[in-house]
C-alpha cells in the first residue's frame, strides 16, 4: 500500500472508529502490507488462491460476529473489535479497588502491559505458522475449513493486539508489532516467545490437542486478561473469547471423532486391532494428550510467581471470573497447593497473589477434566472399557518448580527414580515410532462429504450445512 | 529522645508558631542578617559570624556558640554573591566571629536532631553549594578568603574554614580546629570537610585519619605542621597579622572586577489553587501539581538582545543576570519546599537569536560585571544538575527556545523530548555559551559530557549550530533529543513517560540520576556530592546515628549511644 492510501472501515471491519483515528491508520498503513506478506510467506501453504468458506466479524452485535461466506485467505477482512465499553467500570480487584479503570496506559504499568500483550500477541501468528503445512493432509474438507478458520481467527488476534500497541504504546508500540510478523516460530535466529510455540504441528492429531489443550490456555490468559483494569485490553479480550471458542471446539470435537472411529475399528476387527484399519488407537491418544496436555500446563508459567502478584495488585491480569470470589485484594489470603520441598512433595498454603498463576491453571485443569469427560462418553457409549485420563499436573513438565523433576514424576505424580522412569516412558509419551505411524495416516481426503481413516464424521456441519458441502473449492 | 511528632517536617511544611504553611525565604540583604555582620574597608571584606540564638531558622532550638543553620547559611551564600556584584572593589574576605574563644562550632545537633531526612539532605546540599561559592568566588571572582579562626573552630565550623584559601587560628594554648561528627556523633562532617583535608589542603591521608577520629581536635603548631592550618597566631598580634594577610591576599588578586552592581530583589509571586502552587517571576515560573507530584518550569527569553553592561549602567538587571537569579531562587523553593514532586517538565519560550544574541554579547563584554553574570549563571546551572528530581526538558511549541544558555538546560535534564512539527519550527540552537563556557561540575561542557569520549560530535553540533538552528528532526540525528516523537504520538509518549517516572522510587531515581548526570572523571566537588555527601545521606539513616539508641538520638542525653558492632 502506498503512503495517502486511506484504509476504509469497509476494507477494515472495526469498532474504534478507524476511519477517524489518524494515528490508528498511519500505523496500519505501515503494519497492514507487512502483515499480509507476512501471511502470504507464512500462513497455510498451498491455499491462498482456493475460496474457503470462512466466518468473517463484522460487528460485535450479536449477528454481526459469525457472517459466512466464500472468500480467499488473502482477502480475508481481518478487523479490530472491543466489547462496547461499559460506562463507569471500576477496578474490581487488585490495589487499585474501586476506582475508575483506565482508559489510557497508566505509565507506571507500561512495561509490565507491554510484555502482558506482546507475549499473548506473539502466540497468535506463531501458532499458524506452526499448522501452515497441515493443509496438505487434511481428512477432509470439512476439517480443512476449520483449520483455515483457526488460522485467520488466530490472525484477527493479532490484529487485536496489535491495535493495542498501535493505539496505546506509541513508538515503542509499533516497533512491537512490527517485530510480532518478524520473529518466526522455530527460527534459530528469532524465536517465538514461548517455547512451545516454536515446534511444528506436524500432524493433525497434534492439531486437534493443540487446539484442545493449547488454545484452552489461550481462552484462560484471555479470561484473565479481559479482567483487567486497562479497560482496551479487557474489552478486546472479551470479544477474542468469543472466537477463541471455536478453536476449542475443533479440537475438542476433533479428538472426539478419532476416538469414536477407534472404537469402530476396535468393534469391527476380531482382535480390535485398531492400526491394523488404518485408525489411531486410543492408548496413542492417551500419549498425546499427556504430551499436549502438560505442555499446555507449563504456559500458564511458574507455580509461585512474584510476576503473577505483581499483576493482579497493578489491576492487570484478574482470576479467572472474577466477579466469582468475594475478596479481591488477596491480602493475607493464602492457596493450599502442592510444592516441591527437599525433593519431596508436600501440600502447603502459599500467599495467595504468588500462587494466581496455580490458581488459574487449577481452573483450566477443571476445565480440560470436562472435555475429556465427554471424550470418555463417546467410549463409554461405544461399548468399549477404556478411559482417557489427564496426567498429573507435575508430569512432563519443562517450566515450574516441578521442571526440576521433569523425568522422575509418573503420570500419577509419583516420584520414582529416573531409570524406572526412561523405561516406562514410552507408554507414556508418543515415541517416534508412534510419529511415523501417525505421519503415514495422513493422507489427504478433499472428496466433499468423505473422510480420513481415523476419523468419524463430524455430527454436523458448519452453521447447519448438509455433509457434503464444499468447504473449500 | 527525639520523638517523630516533633520533626520539621519539609513535606508537611506548617510553621509551628503561626500555624501557617512556612515558606523558606532565600532572599535576603546585608541590612536584615540576623546572624552575620558585613563590613567593607577597601579592597578588604570582612563578615563576622555573630549567631544570633534566638532567631533560628525554625523554632524548637538555640543556635548557641554560633552554630548554625539553614537561615544562617542562606545570609553567608547572599553575603558572597553580593561581595561579587555589588563591591568590586573587595579582593580579600575575613571571615571572622564575634565571640571570644568560638569562632563556629558547626551545623546545630539540635536542629539535625528535629529535622526530617529530606531536610537534612537539602540543608547538607545548600551548605555545600554556600562552600563551594567561597572557592569559586576565589578561583573564578578575583575575590579570596582567609578563615579567621579565633577559638574553637569545631565540625561545620572547620569545614566553612576550610573553604577559604587561607586558615589562620589562634595559638593560645586551647583553641583547636576538629571533626568530632565521629567519635561524638557517629556521622560524618558532611560539607565537604574530609575531602577538602585530603584532596585540597593534602593532609596525609592517616593524619586525617587520626585528625577525623579526635573529638578536642588539634591546635597549636600541630595543626600547622599537619597543614590543618596556614597560620597559628598569638592573641597579641591577631588583628594586625589577620589584616596583613588580608591585604597581601587582596594584593595578590588579579582578575578585573566591577562595574559594581546592586542586586534588585526578586519578590516571586506565590499563588495555589488546589493541589497545584505556582511561583512565578519576572522570566521563570514554577507550578507544581502535588496531585500528579509533577511541575513545570518555564524560562522564558528576553524581548530583545540585550547588552548586559548598558543596562546594568541605568541600574536595571540585565534578562542574564535576572533570569538565572530567578531561576536559582526557584530551584531552591523546589528542594525544600515540594519534596512530593519527583519530575520537571522544562520548557523555555522564546526567539533562538535573541538568546544567542544576548550570549554573544556576554561572551563579547570584557567587564567584570560581565563576568560575574555568566559564572552566576554556570553556578544555578550547576545548582539545577545537582538538584535531585527527574528533569525532563520538553520542545513541544513554537515559542520552544531551547537556544544558547536555555540549550544548558535542555543538555543538563535527564531527557529531552522534542516534538517533530511538519514545518520544522520547533528545534535548538547552540551558542558560545554551548562551546565550554558553562563547565559542570566534572569541568566539561554539558555537551562534552552528553558525548563523553566522541568530541567530534561536540564539534560536528558546534559547526552545525553556527548555520543556525536546528530542527527536531536534525538535532535527534544529531544525538540531541532523546525522544522525537510527530503530534500524533508526542503528547502520549510524554505522558505515559512522566507518569512511569513518578511510579519509580525516588530514592533510587536520585541514586540512578546522580551516578549517570557526572560523567566523567571525579573533582573535589563531585566527591564531595557524590562520595562524601551519599555516605552521610546514609549514615543519617543508620540506627547507630538516628535510632533510639544512636549517637545523634542522644546527644546532649545522660545516656550513652549504643551501636550495632557490624560493618558493611
Amino acid at each position: 500500500m502506498t503512503a495517502g492510501t486511506v484504509l476504509t472501515d469497509d476494507k477494515i471491519p472495526n469498532n474504534v472508529n478507524l476511519s477517524g483515528d489518524k494515528r490508528l491508520q498511519r500505523a496500519l498503513e505501515a503494519w497492514q502490507p507487512a502483515f499480509i506478506d507476512w501471511w502470504k510467506t507464512m500462513g497455510p501453504v498451498g491455499w491462498q488462491q482456493k475460496d474457503i468458506f470462512l466466518r468473517t466479524a463484522v460487528s460485535v452485535e450479536t449477528d454481526g460476529w459469525a457472517h459466512f461466506d466464500y472468500v480467499k485467505m488473502p482477502d480475508y477482512r481481518w478487523g479490530i473489535f472491543l466489547e462496547p465499553k461499559v460506562e463507569g467500570r471500576l477496578h474490581h480487584f487488585g490495589d487499585n479497588l474501586g476506582t475508575p479503570v483506565w482508559d489510557e496506559v497508566p505509565g507506571e504499568f507500561r512495561n509490565l502491559l507491554r510484555r502482558l500483550i506482546v507475549t499473548q500477541g506473539d502466540t497468535e501468528p506463531a501458532s499458524v505458522e506452526q499448522q501452515r503445512d497441515l493443509g496438505a493432509t487434511a481428512p477432509s474438507l470439512y476439517d480443512l475449513r476449520n483449520l483455515f478458520q483457526v488460522n485467520v481467527e488466530e490472525g484477527r488476534h493479532l490484529w487485536a493486539m496489535v491495535y493495542l500497541l498501535h493505539t496505546y504504546f506509541g513508538r515503542d508500540g509499533r516497533e512491537e508489532a512490527d517485530e510480532l510478523l518478524q520473529r518466526r516460530s522455530g527460527d534459530v535466529d528469532k524465536p517465538r516467545i514461548l517455547g512451545a510455540f516454536n515446534e511444528p504441528t506436524s500432524h493433525w492429531l497434534s492439531f486437534f490437542m493443540f487446539t484442545m489443550f493449547t488454545d484452552r490456555d489461550g481462552k484462560y490468559q484471555l479470561a484473565a486478561l479481559a479482567e483487567s483494569g486497562f479497560d482496551p485490553l479487557a474489552r478486546t479480550c472479551r470479544f477474542m473469547l468469543t472466537e477463541e471458542a471455536h478453536h476449542m471446539f475443533v479440537g475438542e470435537s476433533g479428538i472426539q471423532r478419532v476416538c469414536k472411529r477407534a472404537c469402530e475399528l476396535m468393534k469391527a476387527d476380531a482382535n480390535g486391532e485398531v492400526r491394523a484399519q488404518g485408525g489411531i488407537d486410543l492408548p496413542t491418544i492417551q500419549k498425546y494428550l499427556n504430551l499436549w496436555y502438560t505442555l499446555s500446563l507449563d504456559l500458564f508459567g511458574g507455580e509461585v510467581s512474584s510476576n503473577a502478584a505483581d499483576a493482579y495488585a497493578a489491576g492487570l491480569k484478574g482470576r479467572y471470573k472474577e466477579e466469582r470470589y468475594d475478596e479481591h485484594k488477596l491480602i493475607g489470603s493464602t492457596f493450599a497447593m502442592d510444592v516441591l520441598r527437599e525433593g519431596k512433595i508436600v501440600h502447603e498454603d502459599v500467599p495467595m497473589r504468588t500462587a494466581l498463576n496455580e490458581v488459574l491453571r487449577t481452573e483450566y485443569i477443571k476445565d480440560c477434566q470436562r472435555g475429556v469427560d465427554r471424550w470418555n462418553k463417546t467410549i463409554h457409549d461405544a461399548g468399549v472399557a477404556f478411559e482417557l485420563k489427564l496426567p498429573s499436573n507435575k508430569f512432563n513438565r519443562q517450566i515450574g518448580m516441578w521442571s526440576t523433576l521433569n523425568k522422575q514424576i509418573t503420570p500419577d505424580g509419583q516420584i520414582v527414580d529416573a531409570s524406572a522412569w526412561a523405561a516406562a516412558a514410552p507408554s507414556w509419551l508418543p515415541t517416534a515410532e508412534d510419529e511415523t505411524y501417525i505421519k503415514s495416516l495422513m493422507k489427504p481426503v478433499f472428496e466433499p462429504g468423505k473422510m480420513a481413516s481415523w476419523i468419524a464424521p463430524p455430527l454436523k456441519g458448519i452453521n447447519n450445512l448438509p455433509g457434503d458441502f464444499e468447504y473449500v473449492r | 529522645m527525639v520523638t517523630s511528632s516533633k520533626l520539621l517536617d519539609t513535606d508537611d511544611p506548617m510553621d509551628p508558631v503561626t500555624n501557617e504553611p512556612a515558606r523558606v525565604e532565600f532572599e535576603t540583604h546585608p541590612s536584615r542578617y540576623k546572624h552575620w555582620k558585613l563590613a567593607v574597608d577597601g579592597d578588604v571584606a570582612r563578615l563576622v559570624m555573630a549567631v544570633d540564638a534566638d532567631h533560628p531558622h525554625r523554632p524548637g532550638y538555640e543556635l548557641k556558640l554560633n552554630s548554625y543553620d539553614l537561615s544562617v547559611d542562606i545570609e553567608l551564600a547572599d553575603a558572597i554573591q553580593r561581595l561579587r556584584f555589588e563591591h568590586p572593589g573587595v579582593r580579600a574576605l575575613v571571615i571572622s566571629a564575634d565571640l571570644d574563644r568560638v569562632f563556629c562550632s558547626g551545623a546545630n545537633i539540635y536542629m539535625l536532631g528535629l529535622s526530617t531526612h529530606s531536610f537534612k539532605v537539602n540543608f547538607c546540599k545548600f551548605t555545600n553549594e554556600t562552600r563551594l561559592y567561597l572557592e569559586d568566588a576565589s578561583a573564578l571572582g578575583g575575590l579570596a578568603s582567609i578563615a579567621a579562626c579565633r577559638g574553637t573552630t569545631a565540625g561545620g565550623g572547620y569545614e566553612l574554614a576550610l573553604a577559604c584559601d587561607e586558615i589562620m587560628l589562634v595559638d593560645d594554648g586551647n583553641s583547636a580546629v576538629s571533626f568530632p561528627e565521629t567519635p561524638l556523633l557517629a556521622v560524618l562532617p558532611g560539607t565537604g570537610g574530609l575531602t577538602r583535608l585530603v584532596d585540597k589542603r593534602k593532609v596525609r591521608r592517616d593524619r586525617a585519619d587520626v585528625f577525623c577520629t579526635t573529638a578536642e581536635g588539634i591546635k597549636g603548631k600541630r595543626a600547622r605542621e599537619w597543614n590543618l592550618v596556614d597560620h597559628v597566631v598569638a592573641r597579641t598580634k591577631w588583628d594586625e597579622t589577620v589584616l596583613a594577610r588580608a591585604k597581601a591576599v587582596a594584593a595578590a588578586q588579579t582578575i578585573t572586577r566591577g562595574s559594581a552592581f546592586a542586586l534588585p530583589a526578586l519578590g516571586g509571586t506565590v499563588a495555589t489553587a488546589g493541589a497545584v502552587d505556582s511561583l512565578a517571576y519576572r522570566f521563570v515560573r514554577l507550578v507544581v501539581d502535588h496531585a500528579t507530584r509533577t511541575a513545570t518550569l518555564d524560562v522564558t527569553a528576553p524581548d530583545a538582545v540585550e547588552d548586559p553592561d548598558a543596562i546594568a549602567a541605568t541600574g536595571a538587571e540585565p534578562w542574564a543576570l535576572r533570569a538565572f537569579r530567578e531561576l536559582d531562587d526557584a530551584l531552591l523553593h523546589l528542594r525544600f519546599e515540594h519534596a512530593d514532586i519527583g519530575v520537571v517538565l522544562v520548557r523555555t519560550h522564546g526567539k533562538h537569536d535573541v538568546v544567542r544574541g544576548c550570549d554573544e554579547a556576554l561572551a563579547k563584554s570584557t567587564t567584570g560585571f560581565a563576568r560575574e553574570v555568566r559564572h552566576l549563571q554556570r553556578r544555578v546551572l550547576k545548582r539545577f544538575d545537582n538538584t535531585a528530581r527527574s528533569f525532563y526538558a520538553v520542545a513541544d511549541a513554537a515559542d520552544s527556545c531551547f537556544a544558547g544558555v536555555l540549550l544548558e538546560l535542555a543538555l543538563g535534564s535527564d531527557r529531552f523530548y522534542m516534538l517533530l512539527d511538519d514545518k520544522g519550527t520547533i528545534g535548538v540552537s547552540t551558542s558560545v555559551a554551548n562551546a565550554g563556557f558553562h563547565q559542570t561540575c566534572t569541568n566539561m561542557s554539558r555537551l562534552e559530557a552528553r558525548f563523553y569520549g566522541d568530541p567530534g560530535k561536540v564539534d560536528a553540533i558546534l559547526r552545525r549550530g553556527a548555520e543556525g538552528a536546528i530542527p527536531t528532526e536534525e538535532a535527534d540525528k544529531l544525538g540531541l533529543a532523546t525522544v522525537a516523537a510527530d503530534d500524533i504520538d508526542f503528547a502520549d509518549e510524554l505522558r505515559i513517560a512522566v507518569e512511569e517516572r513518578a511510579s519509580l522510587s525516588p530514592d533510587a531515581l536520585t541514586g540512578m540520576e546522580a551516578s549517570l548526570r557526572f560523567v566523567g572523571p571525579e573533582t573535589l566537588e563531585t566527591k564531595i556530592f557524590g562520595r562524601l555527601s551519599a555516605w552521610q545521606n546514609w549514615i543519617f539513616t543508620r540506627a547507630n546515628s538516628t535510632g533510639e539508641h544512636g549517637a545523634l538520638t542522644l546527644y546532649g542525653q545522660p545516656e550513652r549511644p549504643q551501636f550495632q558492632w557490624k560493618r558493611t
